[in-house]
Order: C-alpha cells, then structure tokens, then sequence
C-alpha cells in the first residue's frame, strides 16, 4: 500500500490544459474519488498516476516514489477500466493470471491467487468461460479480480460502474466498498456521478475545467462547499442559486430579490462586500427548504408558486416559480402541495450559502478570490 | 381474459405465415436472382469445368473434339497427370513452388504484422507520415523494380538460390499488408492494449499475445491473399529464379506451352495440378477469407 502525491502537476495537449497545477495527497489506504464533469480532467490525473499518460510539468509520487518516468507495469498499481478491457480470447481464469504470468508468479502462487480473488468477486465457478459468455455485472466483477489479484499498492478506476444498468451499479458501489474495507488498498476512483463519488470516497475530490476545486470528506463537501461551482455539483437535486442585491435598512443589510428576502447571517455580515448594489449569490439546498417554515431574522423567506410536483413516496419534489427564479425543493409528503399553490417557502439561515458572483467564491470560507487561488487553498 | 389474450396475440398474425403457397410465391419472387446467379456462376465455372475435364480426357479425344463432348464418349485416363509428374518434371516443380510460396507468405505476414503493430500502437516521431509513404509505395510497379534489383541480387548472388525470389515478393507485399493490417490493429479498443501494458506486458507481449490472437481473421486473410498470389505468379519467376532446377510450376507449366508446342492434354493436367493447392488452401481457410475481408469494415 502506498499514498499517491501530485505535487504542482500540469499536464498540457498543445494549448489545452488538462490538469492546471494539480496538488493532492491520496492517503495511504484512502478511497479518494476524483469527480467532476466531462472533460474536466479526472481522467487524465487517473492515467497520469497509472504512467498511461505522460506528465506535462511537476512530479507523480507513487509512495516516496517519483513515478513520472516509471514504465506502468513498474508501478505497482492496478487499473479497472471503464470498458472492463477484458482479453475476450481469454478465460476468466486467463484473464485473472496474466499479469501474473507476465511478472513470473510461481505456477502454484498463481492458482492460489486466482482461486482467492475469484472466491472474493464470488466468480469462482465461471473461470473456465470467455468474457463474451459473461453478463455486464460478471464482467465487471472480472475486471476487479484482475486488479486484486494483483496484489497492487494502488487500485485505479476509471468510472467502472458506467456501464451497468441502475440496480447493479447500487449493488457493484456496495460491493466495491465492502471490498476496498476487507483489503484497505488505496484506490483513486474517477467518476463523473456526485452520487457514486458521496457514498464510496473517503475524501472526494471535485475538479473542474482542469483545476482542481475542493478536497474534503462528502459531509465536508456538501456542508461546506468553497464555491459555487461545488455547491452545485454536490448534491442531488443541485442546490438552488438565486442572484440578490445587498440593500440596507437602518442597521442591518439585508439580501433582496423580488420576493426573496434573505438577511445577512451573523458568521458572515463582516465579510460581505461593503456598499449597496453589488450582487452576490445565495444558494440552498433543496432539502432544506421548509414549506412555512422559521420567518424572520433566523430564516431567508421566499414567496413562490407551485409548476410541478412529483411524488417520490416518503417525500416530494416540488418545482416551484419565485419571479423568474426556477427552485426545487424536497419536502415532506405530509404537505399537500398541487400545482398553481402559491406559497411561503424558508430557509435557516445556518443552512445557507452566499458566494461572490463574479469569483463563485464561498463568503463562508473568506480566501483570495480566483478559482485556481481557491484550488490552492484547498489542496 | 380470452379478450385480452386475444389482443396480444394481435400482432402475431402479422408476421409471415408459413404455408406452402406463400413459400411458393416467395420462391417465385427470388427466382429470377436465382438464375441469374446460377447463369454467372456457370459462366465462370466452365473453363475451370473445362479444365478438369480436358486433364482426364485421352490426347487423342483432346484433339479431335470439344471437352464438353465427353458426355458421348466418357472416356477418362489418368495418363496425362503420370507424365506430367514423372516425365515433365512437375512433382519437382510443385515442390519448387511450394519452397517459393511458404516463406514468400510468412516473411511478409511476420514483418507487416510487426510494422502495423508499431504504426497502430507504438508513439513514435513522423509516424503517421511514414505510414502515408508506406501507403505510397503501394503506387509503385513491381515492373520498375526489375533491372536495379536484378542487378543488385545478381552480385550478391542471391539469384542462385530462393532468396531473390523471396525477397523480391516480401518487399512488394509489406505496402498492402501493412495498410491492411495496421487498419485492422487499429481498430482494436485502446484500453485493451492500454490493461495489458498495466498488467506489465511489453509492446511484444502486447503483440503476441493480445494483438495476434485477435487478428487472427486479419493475418489469415492476408496470409492467404498474399500466397495465392505468389503461388500463381510467373513474372517474378522469371525474373528472379535462375537457376532452372528451382522452377515453380508456372514456369513448368509454360515451358509445356513453348517447347512442345500446344500438348494440351499436358497443359491441362499441369493446369489444374497448379490450381490444386489455392483450392485447398481457399476452401480450408474460407471462413477466415470472408471474415477478413469484413472485418475493419463493420466493427
């Protein structure tokens, strides 16, 4: 087992910069999920840690090990691939043993292993098929075993679950869990799916346009996000974002658009900009919207009209309308809402976010504006 | 219920029902692609027919009337194929070719397989440009080549001997193969190659054992393209075997026709003893031939 370290990392098609002065630390024995959009550069970090990648700028250590000029094979790391990448000319027990056999594993370690790994993807009675003889989730699982049989010191995943039809990707998420707290291996996974990334990592990393933007645990995450960009992606509905304009009365500044009126919360008064007119960026959370709820200092309140409903059994998701704001919100079914209803929606203030409009920066985390000054910070 | 059943079975009546008079009419419908199908392919069937035939039939029966006459007569001999192994030398010839066609058919195949495997998967300066010139190459005559290179093999001495020959065929196969193959290799999915180079295989290893084994349709199709058309050839036998007692048939076959004048029974049994071997070769191999030739088209 081993930690993975990028440190000031840039990797650059001609002008296209994939990874923009990239610094994490992968924990030994950590499950980090790098996540983010397509295009975003997660991808080429994995395969840049893997050696199927050259790096640009800056150093790749794989332990106390600067990898960057190490062949892959050299590596002591094992990938699991989008496509599973199995040898379909090879059996089940083939596949599992040719990395062995390329690295010259005695004959008996090789079985034994073999045997071990398939009894663990619980594929023990299907070594002697083909890949093509096998389902989507059996291949899957092939392509797992062919990364533990290993032994590595780092598993890479390349959104393995993509490929799987929604009921076995919740079951295989499950499975790669359990397996990753049975072998404590550290493993880099990538995804693009904020949900996958919330329930299997250890620590997410959020990436975006090449850059990385914040590293945390899921909670850390989702309770406080340094930008927009992640409050945004963290999360499911995505948070709402509503643009207000800070106006004062009397003592005390309040953030106002249309019918939504937020007040400053204490923890962040000192912080916000000073002067009337400029606009910042609330943000909340579908869930912790309440139908009616807290008025007053202690809550940002808003009036809204009801579009759409939808029923999801214990709860309800409500489109709503707040002038020419569109908002979600998660509320209890007990509310019987129909569409047309015109209604006080609020907010606790402990559960809001405001970040500045032109940076995306979060007032709760004060820090030099810039995303890549944040990423920095962040790391 | 009975109704609701009755519902889903509703599209069942419309897929074809199979009664004799609706196979009657289709069979109808497809009968004129039938014959002409059948029209062409007796028009290319009937001299290889003609052949057979004429290559059992007596010397004298050959002279006097058409093959297709035998009907009549139904005399057969296997005189003409004893002289022509014994007397004319062609059992030695078959051998001949055979030592010209087998490593004129792997060498290419070994190296163009090679060269692909380097320009699909292997980085490396001006790759892409030099395969285009590869490409190129395909443009150029073997024709052209004949006197520089003679003279070449000639001091060397290598016209003694097979090599000429077989290099000769190598060069001008590798441009085809390589183009054939490279597109083939190509279209092998990255991660593939990009597992196996994790699981720490070399760029041999990759080639060995991932690449051939599963280009195999690819390599057969080229192998056999590329020994059919050494197998048949004459003019680089002509050119660039000269010593006579390493003659292919092709050579064998023609020297029937000019020293004997036209012995067509002779030239008949040499002919086909010539066409044996693709033959086998076709029919044996004919599922990887179809295969190949789709294969990169479709994937």
């Amino acid at each position: 087992m081993a930690s993975v370290t990028f440190d000031h990392v840039w990797k650059r098609y001609g002008d296209v910069v994939a990874n923009n002065d990239l610094n994490l630390e992968i924990r030994d024995g950590e499950f980090m999920c790098l996540v983010g959009p397509s295009g975003c550069g997660k991808t080429t970090a994995l395969r840049m840690i893997a050696g199927l990648e050259e790096v640009t700028e800056g150093t790749v250590r794989i332990g106390e090990r600067v990898v960057n000029d190490l062949a892959p094979k050299d590596r002591d790391v094992a990938m699991v691939f989008q496509s599973y990448a199995l040898y379909p000319h090879m059996s089940v027990r083939e596949n599992l043993a040719f990395g062995l056999k390329l690295r010259r594993v005695p004959k008996e370690d090789i079985e034994r292993r073999v045997q071990e790994a398939a009894r663990i993807i619980e594929l023990a009675n299907l070594l002697d098929r083909k890949p093509k003889q096998l389902s989507g989730g059996q291949r899957q699982r092939v392509a797992l075993g062919r990364a533990i049989v290993r032994e590595p010191a780092v598993f890479l995943m390349d959104e393995p679950l993509s490929n799987l039809d929604a009921k076995l990707r919740v079951q295989t998420r499950a499975e790669i869990a359990r397996l990753h707290q049975r072998l404590r291996t550290t493993t880099v996974y990538v995804t693009h799916d904020q949900v996958e990334a919330m329930t299997m990592g250890d620590r997410i990393s959020v990436m975006s346009a090449g850059i990385l933007q914040q590293v945390g645990t899921p909670q850390q995450l989702y309770e406080h996000p340094v930008n927009r960009f992640v409050a945004g992606f963290i999360g499911s509905p995505a948070m709402n974002f509503v643009p207000v304009t800070p106006q004062s009365s009397g003592d005390r500044t309040v953030l106002r658009d249309g019918n939504i009126e937020v007040p400053v919360p204490d923890r962040l008064r000192s912080g916000l900009p000073a002067g009337d007119g400029r606009q910042i960026i609330a943000g909340f959370r579908p869930e912790h919207m309440e139908v009616a709820g807290a008025t007053g200092d202690g809550a940002a309140t808003m009036r809204v009209t009801v579009d759409v409903t939808e029923f999801l059994g214990n709860e309800q998701l409500l489109h709503m309308r707040s002038g020419d704001h569109d908002l979600v919100a998660i509320v209890d079914t007990s509310a019987r809402v129909k569409p047309g209803d015109v209604l006080d929606m609020a907010v606790p203030l402990e559960k809001l976010h405001l970040f500045d409009a032109e940076s995306g920066v979060s007032y709760d985390a004060p820090r030099p504006t810039g995303a890549a000054a944040a990423a920095a910070a962040a790391a | 219920m009975t109704q609701h059943a009755g519902a889903l079975s509703g599209p069942a009546v419309e897929t074809p029902p199979r009664t004799l008079s609706e196979r009657i009419v289709r069979a109808l419908n497809k009968t004129p692609i039938h014959i002409a199908l059948g029209i062409i392919a007796l028009i290319w069937l009937a001299p290889t027919v003609g052949l057979l035939i004429t290559s059992f039939r007596p010397r004298s029966d050959i002279q006097a009337t058409g093959w297709w006459e035998t009907i009549f007569t139904l005399r057969f001999t296997l005189e003409n194929y004893q002289e022509v192994l014994q007397a004319r030398g062609m059992l030695q010839a078959f051998i001949n070719s055979a030592m010209i066609a087998i490593p004129s058919t792997l060498l290419p195949l070994a190296i163009a397989s090679m060269a692909a495997y380097a320009f699909s998967w292997i980085k490396f300066p001006f790759r892409d440009t030099l395969f285009l010139v590869v490409v190129a190459l395909l443009m150029i005559p073997v024709q052209v080549a004949f006197i520089p290179v003679l003279n070449l093999f000639r001091e060397t001495g290598l016209t003694r001997g097979y090599a000429a020959v077989w290099l000769m065929h190598t060069a001008f196969a590798l441009p085809f193969g390589i183009f054939l193959l490279r597109n083939f290799f190509i279209t092998l999915p990255r991660d593939l190659i990009e597992a196996a180079r994790m699981d720490g295989a070399s760029d041999i290893g990759i080639f060995r054992r991932i690449v051939i084994p599963l280009s195999v349709p690819a390599i057969a199709a080229y192998g056999i393209f590329q020994f059919l058309w050494v197998w048949n050839d004459l003019l680089l036998a002509l050119v660039f075997v000269q010593n006579g007692a390493l003659n292919p048939m092709t050579r064998q076959i023609q020297g029937l026709l000019g020293t004997y004048g036209t012995e067509w029974h002779l030239l008949a049994a040499g002919g086909f003893l010539l066409m044996f071997v693709p033959l086998i070769v076709f029919f044996s191999l004919q599922r990887y031939f179809v295969q190949g030739l789709l294969a990169g088209s479709v994937k």
